[in-house]
């Protein structure tokens, strides 16, 4: 014993860190990385190594020689950032155009507005959007067939999205685009959209992980995939040939992915329960008015978006039950 | 698996009960003890004795300073060395007596056996004056002289009397050893809480991790044919043992910001407290010792002593063998609320519960980092507030919308900044937050009542 | 043709009742005010620091303006120059007061004042003083934190790294007292600035017993007296084992810390350093004289 150390208390701290909890979201998102390097082989591990680097380097880079603070790369929130940027990109997207959409993550959306907890939209999908609508070819439009890692059966094509819209303006109805797809398809490997969309299973499976290491809680996730259910049931009761159905659009898109791992961003989130529930609910139903009235026929990341926007308010308006008071 | 718990926030922190199987051993009386005048929460007691005076084992050495204050008696024979100033243990000069040790010679009328004695005195009020006279104080923490406690404010009525024996703090065992070695004492104190609150039923919250003493106070409950008194077994969730968590998780009420328990019908008392009240109405026997944990991984001497009041505590750690290299912080308490010691030459007091030694990787902070809104922090706090927005409001020092969230609300129990992921030294700035808005609430209340005195 | 002309006639339709609205609603809104209050604001430094006790220049102007003299208004940013120039504006009168600046009463150096602790919480000397003492066996004095130094809004406080205490530019100072509300330990005293500078004060603070004070820091006042009985101008007083200097009765002549055993203290600005030999002999000598005088 030298000198005793004297602090206020709690005098022992649990074991989460910002650290910890950031590697739990990167393992629940290992199932998801694995099954899109296996379906489009090495070409996406390539886009996924491309993004993770540029994004620990730029922050690494932003941190020490422009804000000259101590590097904040080991909380692995740069990975995470990484890893879901790169999931929402095609697997075949140059390595340049994955830098680009790293530096409008990391240096735009995150570090400008002070790093890590500070940023108000989700930096991901910033990045996203902003490949989106500057490159549309090399997001959307270019989908050759991929050379699977064990020669998987993969399929090319557009988006099942895409198709949908394309055919409706062609004049065909929705029963006649959606019966090309199989269902069973949608659930283990996507056809064609990001990698991150190629195995909803994989992507709920990190889900639940992440639920049971209380690391989030589900009620976003789940008030979205209600939402879009409930939206997309009353549109396709109405009119079958023009609004796809329920199960349809929760399993494309990207719903899983956005629901499951970009609305749930602690950062970009509601902290408290009917917050999150109204956040969830605003997602669900702005996807499903931009799926079906919008130009775009991908909504779910323009929604989260919106709704990061509208957090600083859900924040204000919800607050938690406070003890012994009414 | 009890579902008895209380209803927002909380923590688990791993248990540590390191030191439950050491049975309580009375320590060696010390050279010298230290009896300090603020042992309670309210006015300092004013000394009866001179410079020089003899005194006896539970002789009163203190009376009262006002309405909320207790006697302070002597837990030692000896004389009386000095009367002045000494360091407490956060190094803050306080008025201590000081009483040279010689012998062991209990003053008169005190039962010092160990005969077991079940009938109460029927008269309740000479019961509180015993409480009163026997220097009772709240030994959960708050020191609240418990006379005052049992004496709710007129209007009010007490519905159940609950014993808390839960004990949520890690490490902490005194209250454990109590329960499985004094339980006939604690029962019977109880009942007299019980019946000088209007003979109500009494519950008994114990954690289910400590099940032999859940088993062991349901066996003598039976054995000494007690009617209205029941245990109850608790999830183990902290702060359970908070006031107000304890009486929503026994009786579903909340009490409501800044209220008394009284309010809901609910009087709450330590297990340390029902000994001290048995002790006092049945043996004549003031407070002068209480039973003290000491422990710690790095202590490999870990104990339960029945220690007297005013021990200082570096001669309790050499007992035990000296303070180890590796330990580097020594807190009087639990980890979760428990006061980190500065001086070691400080005495125990009444409220002194435990002796927690921690390594520097046990406890030493994290550097903070930004907030990652992760809401852990509102998730845990077992009052509903939001620490995260209480810590930035706080910062910016707005009084004003500080008591619109409600900070004055805050236990200080700690959840908020022991599960903060970013180390957020939330809990700091928050207490002195809730300190100033304290004040402003009672400066306006003054201001009002001055007011309204000057109409009249 | 016919879309650029509708397009000016619509937007100076618009601009017409836009201006018409602005002016009915500034009319409705108007708020009556002594214009007084505006231009005597403008003569307030404007740094909103609080330091005359008001919530701001502007609310100092108003009060100042309302209350029909300068009695208790009095600008310490600011000094005389600023409250000549609102008397001037006011037509009130003002006197003048001796400008004065922040003086830090500790001097328990690192090296003089050995720890005996370790902190491990929020930097913060408030939050640190509610929890305990301070990380040294002196109970009284400064915790390093720096709480001054983030009250200051005049960028004249800053921690020595060597020392751990604060240190205050005197040039920048502005006696505004944001650091002496802001120390929990009351050791920042806002002292009389002196003639060029020159004050003599008593850096510590210490009101424990002078074997206590000594062993918990070599600088400490032991309230051994000497300076009391040294001081011909009976500016000194001992209370609570602690020196205190008045500083409208100090000739700032030296002779206190020249004997003060422990340098509590201190003498700055003075033009020469301090011999103290020689005024040690001075002081002999005449002590010497007044015991001859006495016998005689």
């Amino acid at each position: 014993m030298s000198k005793l150390i004297v602090s206020p208390n709690p005098h022992i701290h649990s074991k989460d860190s910002t650290r910890s909890l950031m590697l739990d979201v990167v393992i629940a998102l290992v199932p998801a990385v694995i099954c899109s390097v296996v379906f489009y082989g090495w070409m996406e591990l390539l886009v996924m190594a491309v993004s993770v680097g540029s994004c620990l380097l730029l922050e690494w880079a932003i941190t020490r020689f422009m804000l000259k603070k101590n590097s904040t790369i080991g909380d692995l929130s740069a990975v995470v950032t990484g890893i879901l940027l790169a999931l929402n990109l095609p697997y075949n997207t140059p390595w340049w155009v994955v830098f680009v959409g790293a530096v409008v993550a990391i240096g735009v959306a995150k570090m400008t507005f002070g790093g890590i907890g500070q940023n108000i939209w989700n930096p991901a999908l910033v990045g996203r959007v902003f490949l989106l609508v500057s490159f549309p070819t090399y997001m959307t439009g270019r989908w050759a067939a991929p050379q699977g890692l064990f020669g998987a059966d993969a399929v090319s094509g557009a988006t099942p999205l895409g198709v949908i819209q394309e055919g409706l303006m062609k004049g065909s109805t929705v029963q006649e685009l959606t019966s090309s797809f199989d269902y069973k398809d949608l659930l283990f490997a996507n056809l064609g959209g990001s990698a991150g969309e190629v195995c909803a299973l994989a992507l709920l499976a990190g889900f639940i992980y992440l639920c049971v290491r209380k690391v989030i809680k589900p009620w976003i996730t789940l008030s979205i995939f209600g939402t879009v259910a409930l939206v997309s049931l009353i549109f396709w009761g109405i009119d079958p040939s023009r609004f796809t159905d329920p199960l349809f659009n929760l399993l494309t898109g990207g719903l899983i992915l956005g629901a499951c791992f970009m609305a749930t961003d602690y950062v970009t989130s509601p902290m408290s329960l009917w917050g999150g529930v109204v956040f969830g609910v605003g997602i669900g139903f702005l996807t499903m008015m931009i799926r079906y009235f919008g130009s775009y026929p991908e909504g779910v990341s323009f929604a989260i978006l919106i709704m990061n926007s509208v957090v600083p308010l859900l924040d204000r308006w919800f607050k938690q039950k406070k003890f012994g008071r009414k | 698996m009890s579902k008895h718990t209380f209803s927002i926030g909380g923590v688990h922190p791993h248990d540590s009960k390191i030191s439950r199987d050491c049975s309580i051993q009375p320590l060696p009386l010390p050279p010298t003890v230290y009896l300090s005048l603020s042992q309670h929460i309210g006015a300092p007691s004013k000394p009866i004795v001179e410079v020089g005076d003899k005194v006896k084992v539970g002789q009163p050495v203190a009376e009262p300073g006002g309405f909320v204050s207790a006697f302070i008696h002597s837990s030692v024979s000896g004389t009386v060395k000095s009367i002045g100033s000494r360091k407490d243990l956060a190094g803050n000069p306080q008025m201590c007596i000081e009483i040279a040790v010689e012998g062991d010679e209990w003053a008169e009328g005190i039962d010092t056996t160990d005969t077991l004695i079940t009938a109460i005195p029927e008269d309740n009020k000479a019961i509180i004056e015993k409480i009163r006279l026997g220097g009772v104080v709240g030994l959960g923490g708050a020191t609240f002289p418990t006379h005052v406690k049992l004496s709710p404010p007129p209007g009010s009525k007490c519905e159940r009397v609950i014993i808390n024996g839960c004990e949520c703090e890690p490490y902490l065992t005194s209250d454990f050893r109590v329960l499985l070695e004094k339980g006939e004492q604690v029962v019977v104190g109880a009942a007299i809480l019980a019946q000088v609150m209007g003979n109500v039923p009494c519950t008994i919250a114990i954690e289910e991790n400590k099940p032999e003493a859940i088993a062991h106070i349901k066996e003598v409950i039976v054995k000494l044919g007690y009617k209205g008194i029941e245990v109850m077994p608790m999830k183990m969730r902290y702060p359970q043992g908070g006031e107000k968590q304890l009486i929503d998780a026994v009786m579903h009420r909340q009490v409501g910001s800044g209220a008394l328990p009284i309010s809901e019908g609910a009087v709450v008392q330590n297990v340390g407290t029902a000994i001290a009240v048995y002790d006092a109405v049945q043996k004549n026997k003031p407070l002068i010792d209480n039973t003290v944990t000491i422990t710690g991984e790095c202590f490999p001497r870990q104990a339960n002593l029945l220690v007297r009041v005013g021990t200082p505590l570096q001669y309790i750690l050499d007992y035990l063998g000296g303070i180890p290299e590796e330990a580097a912080k020594v807190i009087s308490g639990g980890p979760m609320m428990g006061k980190a010691v500065s001086n070691l030459e400080a005495a125990t007091l009444k409220g002194t519960g435990a002796l927690l030694l921690l390594t520097e990787k046990q406890t030493l902070r994290a550097p903070e980092s930004n907030c990652i809104r992760c809401g852990k922090c509102a998730d845990a706090c077992p009052m509903g507030l939001e620490p995260f927005r209480l810590n930035r409001l706080a910062k910016a020092n707005d009084l004003e919308e500080l008591e619109n969230n409600s900070v004055q609300d805050c236990i200080e129990c700690g959840c908020c900044l022991y599960s903060c992921p970013a180390h957020i030294q939330l809990l700091d700035n928050i207490r002195l937050a809730k300190a100033a808005v304290l004040g402003a609430i009672r400066a306006r209340a003054a201001a009002a009542k001055a007011a309204q005195d000057a109409k009249k | 043709m016919s879309i650029i002309i509708w397009t000016i006639v619509v937007i100076t339709v618009l601009g017409i009742l836009l201006a018409l609205v602005l002016y009915l609603v500034a009319m409705r809104f108007k708020v009556e005010e002594d214009p007084r209050i505006d231009l005597v604001e403008k003569a307030m430094p404007g740094a909103n620091c609080g330091g005359c006790g008001f919530a701001g220049c502007r609310a100092f102007a108003e009060s100042a303006v309302k209350s029909g003299s300068l009695d208790g208004h009095f600008c310490p940013v600011g000094g005389n120059d600023t409250m000549s120039a609102v008397a001037g504006i006011l037509g009130y009168e003002v006197k003048a007061q001796a400008p004065r600046v922040a003086v830090v009463r500790c001097n328990g150096t690192c090296s003089a004042r050995p720890k005996t602790n370790t902190y491990d919480g929020y930097p913060s000397c408030k939050v640190k003083a509610q929890l305990y003492s301070g990380d040294t066996a002196c109970s009284f004095g400064c915790l390093g934190c720096g709480d001054c130094v983030e009250a200051c809004q005049f960028g004249a406080l800053s921690m020595d790294v060597e020392t751990g205490l604060p240190v205050v530019d005197q040039e920048k100072c502005t006696a505004c007292g944001a650091c002496v509300k802001a120390c929990p330990k009351a050791i920042i005293e806002l002292r009389p600035m002196g003639p060029r500078g020159m004050r003599e004060y008593v850096s510590c603070v210490n009101r424990d017993k002078g074997p206590a004070a000594k062993k918990a820091c070599a600088n400490a006042c032991i309230g051994c007296g000497i300076c009391v009985k040294t001081c011909t101008h009976e500016a000194i007083v001992l209370e609570n084992n602690v020196a205190y200097i008045d500083a409208s009765k100090c000739k700032l002549c030296r002779e206190c810390e020249a004997m003060c055993p422990t340098g509590a203290i201190h003498g700055v600005n003075f033009p020469k350093p301090l011999d103290k030999e020689a005024v040690k002999t001075r002081i002999k000598e005449r002590q010497l004289k007044a015991k001859e005088a006495a016998n005689v």
